[in-house]
């Protein structure tokens, strides 16, 4: 690795937001492609998502790591460009906890997860209403919502939602994923969702192979 | 000669630690305050006293508020010093204060545990039904609570309909709790409706309903409303506070302990509000989350020490305490499974914490095992022989009966073994292997959980009579299905 790319990879290693930032605002100085000069913070972040999966870094690294990759692609691609940057990332995701439901520790770490795999992610929160889902959706037309519930009686919350995006006729321009601890394989089948998975690593995976899909 | 002996007992902080606490938890109520998310809590705990921290909030009529702490201390005065409870049909009482331990199974189960079908899967009501009977069999659970969710009624009724059965079944008095805000008052009148009568039921608390606030320092809508119902009712509210350190509390045990006293301390001042002298407890569900994974651990030695903390702060304000312990994180019935289980079980019987909740459960919370549920018996059974300590029986404990001992002799036969071997050794159920090794294959060396599942399944053919009249148990069934029917189903499963 080249001693600047060293540089930006150990930034995101550490979960240093102010340097990263700095090194990203240097490249964008220097004229240099934001998308070319990108690679080697993706491979950062994406370094920083294995070794999460193999237990060799704990979440709040993983979490700081994520910040600077953000903080990075804040300078190189400032909001006007977003969409640029999107076609950049895996692709792009809007998440939040379902509608009457406030646990939201498992759609952080979805959201975490997948931003240190390259997905330029949107956080809605906890306890989302239905409106707003399908707003953003229409206005931001994500790659994926990703739709956390905890009880069992908020899981037909994210029924609802398909529903929804169903009547208002962008449900194919969408792919819907389920989870959280009631939710399973049958219930994404039998509510039309686009796949389910059990934690934040499987979530990851799930997203990548829909997208290659 | 004293026959009695000192009760074990186990303590792992200072006194003066938990002093410094319960003063830091005393300083954040009062410099950061509580954000309460319903407009009734609002309203009733400024009208006494609790004072606005940010300007918006009485145009939304729901924010943060802070409490000095001498509306606290009132609050604590008022709170009873313990709690009785009555099983259905308003016998056996079972006192909840002092250093009394009673176990109940861990509650609102996701899942249940399978073995016949070797698998995971949402319980429906059979598996209710079969989990509520056992716990009737079993003594060492004083309380049941309503621990499996069935999903063969619809989701919003999920709550009431555990309660259901638990009364229409069982005869221990219950934990339960509510999912949706509409739920309690079809569970009240369940409750009522066993009683007789309203004021029957407050007299002799039948149900405690456990409320958790969300961490950091918030009391939600659901939560709020269930406290504020249940202390007009004279239902005990039990708090299930759950820091989870370095996420929704602070990284350190202490940090996590104090988090959790300012949150429970306003739940208690809440209930007072709501109806002066309302029965309350202390109650916790810590987590030390593994920050590996993100996950809740119920098993981790560090949960199990901020629960100890927790219970130690309650006591020392007087209150009846609860904690959830003697659960595992393990997905089976095995050697995690009962490594967890049983320290959290021996753990809170030696802090005297009087209600344990957990025992039957695995998998953070979220999955109930009935073959579980039968080993941990066992272990509660050991726990309470252990609270029970070394009673010194005879001035001269042991030097009469060697002295009277031939040479190659035993002691099977002598009366003293006779008066006292009951009293001494306690005998655990067929689920623990105690015997001699009949075979050196190890595929016929039964496993804990297969020798669990017989036992379960032997004590289930076990006939049992129905413990409330008939009449009442109609009275259930009309109040359940029309709640059903209100919620869109079509009635009663099969
Ligand atoms: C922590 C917790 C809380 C905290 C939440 C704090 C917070 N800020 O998030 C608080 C205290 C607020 C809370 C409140 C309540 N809780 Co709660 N809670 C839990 C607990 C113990 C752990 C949840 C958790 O954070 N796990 C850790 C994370 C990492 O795991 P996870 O959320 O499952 O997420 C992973 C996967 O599921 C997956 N995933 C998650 N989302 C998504 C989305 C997609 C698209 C994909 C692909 C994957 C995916 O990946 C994640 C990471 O690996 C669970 C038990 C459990 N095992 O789930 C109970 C539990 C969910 N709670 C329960 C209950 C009953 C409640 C209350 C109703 C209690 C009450 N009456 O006061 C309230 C509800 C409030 C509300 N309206 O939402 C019950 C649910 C029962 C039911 N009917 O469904 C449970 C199962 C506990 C129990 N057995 O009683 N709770």
């Amino acid at each position: 690795m080249s001693k600047p790319n060293q540089e930006i990879h150990n930034c995101i290693l550490d979960g240093d937001a102010g340097k990263t930032k700095i090194l990203a605002e240097k490249i964008v100085n220097a004229g240099s492609n934001p998308t070319e000069a990108l690679q080697p913070f993706i491979t950062a972040i994406r370094h920083a998502g294995d070794l999460f999966d193999q237990g060799e870094f704990f979440l709040p690294q993983l979490l700081l790591s994520a910040k600077a990759m953000q903080a990075a692609m804040d300078v190189m691609f400032p909001s006007s460009e977003g969409k640029s940057a999107a076609r950049l990332s895996r692709g792009t995701v809007i998440a939040g906890t379902i509608q009457g439901d406030i646990h939201e520790i498992g759609k952080n770490l979805v959201c975490a997860l997948l931003s240190a795999h390259g997905f330029q992610v949107v956080d809605l929160g906890a306890d989302v209403a239905l409106d707003r889902f399908v707003q953003e959706t229409e206005q931001h037309k994500p790659d994926f919502l990703v739709l956390s519930a905890l009880l069992t009686t908020t899981m037909i919350n994210q029924k609802h939602l398909i529903d929804q995006l169903n009547d208002k006729g962008i449900r194919d321009g969408v792919k819907v994923l389920v989870g959280g601890a009631p939710v399973t394989s049958d219930w994404a089948e039998e509510i039309g969702a686009d796949g389910y998975a059990p934690d934040a690593s499987r979530a990851v995976a799930l997203a990548i192979k829909l997208l290659d899909a | 000669m004293t026959e009695h002996t000192l009760r074990p007992k186990l303590t792992i902080i200072s006194d003066s630690f938990v002093d410094d606490i319960i003063e830091e938890a005393f300083a954040i109520l009062d410099k950061v305050g509580i954000f309460v998310e319903n407009s009734e809590a609002y309203s009733l705990l400024s009208e006494h006293g609790a004072k606005p921290i940010d300007s918006g909030n009485s145009v939304r009529g729901t924010g943060k508020l802070s409490f000095p702490k001498s509306l606290i201390e009132d609050a604590l005065k008022s709170a009873p010093r313990t709690i009785q409870l009555y099983d259905v049909n308003g016998d056996n009482e079972i006192n909840i204060g002092g250093d009394e331990v009673h176990f109940d199974p861990g509650s609102a189960a996701l899942y249940i545990h399978d073995p016949s079908e070797g698998r995971i899967r949402k319980p429906v009501t059979n598996d209710l039904r079969r989990f509520i009977k056992l716990v009737n069999k079993l003594d060492n659970y004083h309380i049941q609570s309503t621990a499996l969710i069935s999903s063969d009624v619809p989701e919003k009724c999920g709550d009431s309909y555990r309660l259901y059965l638990a009364l229409k079944l069982g005869f221990k008095p219950v934990i339960t709790g509510i999912f949706e805000k509409e739920s309690f008052s079809v569970m009240k009148d369940m409750l009522t409706s066993v009683r007789g009568s309203e004021s029957a039921l407050k007299e002799k608390p039948l149900a405690i309903f456990d409320a958790c606030p969300s961490p950091p320092l918030m009391w939600s809508d659901l939560t709020s409303h269930s406290v504020i119902e249940a202390a007009r009712a004279g239902i005990p509210s039990e708090f299930v506070s759950m820091p989870l350190t370095g996420s929704t509390a602070p990284i350190t045990l202490s940090g996590a302990a104090v988090q959790h006293a300012a949150e429970t301390l306003a739940g208690v001042f809440l209930a007072q509000t709501a109806q002066t002298g309302a029965p309350v407890i202390w109650g916790g569900s810590p987590s030390a989350m593994d920050l590996r994974y993100g996950t809740t651990p119920m098993g981790a030695i560090e949960t199990m020490m901020i629960d100890m903390v927790d219970v130690a702060v309650g006591k020392k304000l007087g209150l009846p305490t609860h904690a959830y312990m003697g659960l595992s994180d393990s997905k089976g019935v095995d050697y995690q499974a009962g490594q967890e289980s049983g320290l959290g079980i021996i753990l809170a019987a030696l802090s005297g914490v009087n209600v344990v909740s957990g025992p039957g459960m695995m998998d953070f919370e979220s999955c109930q095992s009935l073959e579980k549920l039968m080993l941990d018996h066992e272990v509660c059974g050991m726990a309470y022989r252990l609270l029970n300590g070394i009673s010194r029986r005879d001035d001269l404990m042991a030097l009469p009966l060697l002295q009277s001992l031939p040479k190659g002799g035993h002691l099977l036969t002598n009366p003293h073994t006779l008066k006292w071997f009951r009293e001494e050794i306690s005998f655990p159920g067929k689920a623990i292997d105690r015997r001699a090794r009949g075979s050196d294959k190890l595929e016929d060396l039964q496993t804990a959980e297969k020798r669990a599942q017989a036992e379960v399944e032997r004590l289930l053919t076990e006939e049992s009579e129905p413990y409330v009249s008939t009449d009442v148990s109609d009275e259930l069934d009309r109040l359940m299905v029309e709640e059903i029917k209100r919620l869109g189903g079509a009635g009663l499963p099969k």
